[in-house]
């Protein structure tokens, strides 16, 4: 790899990116936050779920499948994007069931904590109450499809941080569903409370049992703070 | 200055979002001096006595009594609000709303493990009201003004948007006040 910087610009703001980076880490690493959702550290990018849409010389990309090239112009904090980033978040609660309150990873949920970043005190679309399968076949496992959003971060952190192969879609469009790699449920496959799969899960979709509500209210990670809000840097002074 | 009107009802919601209200401790001589309460568990009118300036909507609706409790509210009320997750989204009670009907009653009053029913019929009298197919949040019944998320939403995010509103300043809460649980 080159030692070439890729200098552009997000929102008129100076990046410079090493080659081989995409947008978002690009933007991560200067300080500006791209929200994101089914894009995880260490694995690779799906372009899923499209929250992290920005306008790359007025074209809508993925920034986190979009490598940095010189000269591009992004935008990413506009009321478009914004817009589009909140309807998203929207139909992801619709499409599900998502009772957050009771859910073990409420304070801590990514979605959660996205609709909290776009203030969102309601959807705008209705809701669908799909009928979803649970399985807690596993001891020390369960998944909670009634809270998925098939970002399919668990399907790739089995395979890439486990060497596994645990998880999969199947199914297409609105009948679309991750599975397990066994006939009868999680518990009949190799999946160990230890995964990495496990934490990758943005929602409460993949929890570990007898941990649940550990953290009490007001300080779960993101009860007082913006998702995000650890990436966000001032711009530099120039 | 004329006091403004609030009236507050229960829908399909188990009363723990007027609990929430009642927990601004007390704040509560503060809103008294602001407010007087038109229909409301508080002072326990059934009816609606006249135009109400701003009206609290706690859980969904689950029957045709709560669907016309809704309606009465938005046709006397300026501004109504949906005030926690049951009356934004249904809530607790729309968990059954992934099951049909028709097998909700058979848990309820026939099949279910606890169940005492020598009659072996589902309850019709015409006085409890018929239940709707599922559970719908009250935006999805009648145009609501503003939600308040939260199970139930804090005694300080309730009195955030009530004073923000009864004082004329725009309802902007802190990243604080604002949480689905």
């Amino acid at each position: 790899m080159s030692d070439r910087r890729i200098a552009f610009t997000i929102d008129g703001r100076k990046i410079e990116a090493r080659a081989g980076q995409t947008v978002l880490e690009a933007a991560e690493e200067a300080g500006v936050y791209v929200p994101r959702l089914c894009w995880m550290k260490g694995l690779t990018p799906a372009g899923a779920c499209r929250v992290c849409t920005v306008r790359v010389n007025g074209r809508p990309q993925s920034a986190c499948t979009q490598p940095a090239a010189p000269g591009m112009i992004v935008e990413n904090d506009t009321e478009e994007l914004r817009e589009l980033r909140r309807d998203v978040i929207d139909m992801l609660f619709v499409e599900g069931n998502h009772f957050c309150m009771f859910c073990e990873k409420s304070g801590a949920c990514e979605l959660q904590a996205l609709a909290y970043r776009f203030g969102i005190a309601a959807p705008k679309y209705p809701f669908m109450f799909p009928r979803r399968e649970l399985d807690a076949s596993h001891p020390d496992i369960f998944i909670d499809r009634n809270r998925c959003i098939l970002c399919g971060r668990c399907v790739r952190a089995s395979q890439e941080l486990d060497g596994k192969h645990v998880f999969d879609f199947v199914g297409r469009g609105r009948d679309k569903r991750i599975a397990v790699d066994a006939e009868a449920g999680l518990g009949d496959t190799d999946c160990a409370a230890t995964d990495r799969a496990i934490d990758a899960c943005p929602t409460g979709s993949l929890l570990r049992k007898r941990v649940g509500f550990a953290v009490p209210v007001g300080r779960r990670e993101f009860d007082r703070q913006p998702i995000g809000s650890d990436i966000e840097r001032p711009a530099a002074a120039e | 200055m004329a006091k403004a009107k609030v009236a507050t009802t229960s829908l399909c919601g188990c009363f723990g979002c007027h609990m929430s209200l009642l927990d601004i401790d007390e704040r509560i001589l503060e809103l008294i001096e602001l407010v007087d309460f038109d229909r409301s568990p508080i002072n326990d009118f059934k009816e609606i006595q006249g135009p109400v300036d701003i009206g609290l909507i706690e859980g969904g609706c689950a029957n045709e009594e709560n669907v016309k409790v809704l309606q009465e509210f938005r046709r006397h009320c300026k501004v109504l609000i949906s005030v926690g997750d049951c009356a934004i989204n249904g809530g607790i009670p729309a968990m059954r709303n992934m099951v049909p009907l028709a097998e909700c009653y058979e848990e309820a009053f026939l099949k279910g493990p606890t169940v005492v029913n020598p009659s072996g019929k589902v309850p019709d009298d015409e006085e409890i009201p018929l239940l709707l197919d599922k559970v719908y949040p009250a935006h999805e019944v009648v145009k609501m003004d503003y939600h308040l998320p939260g199970c139930p939403p804090s005694a300080d995010t309730l009195w955030a948007a009530l004073t923000a509103l009864l004082t004329g300043k725009p309802v902007d809460l802190p990243y604080e006040l604002v949480k689905y649980d």
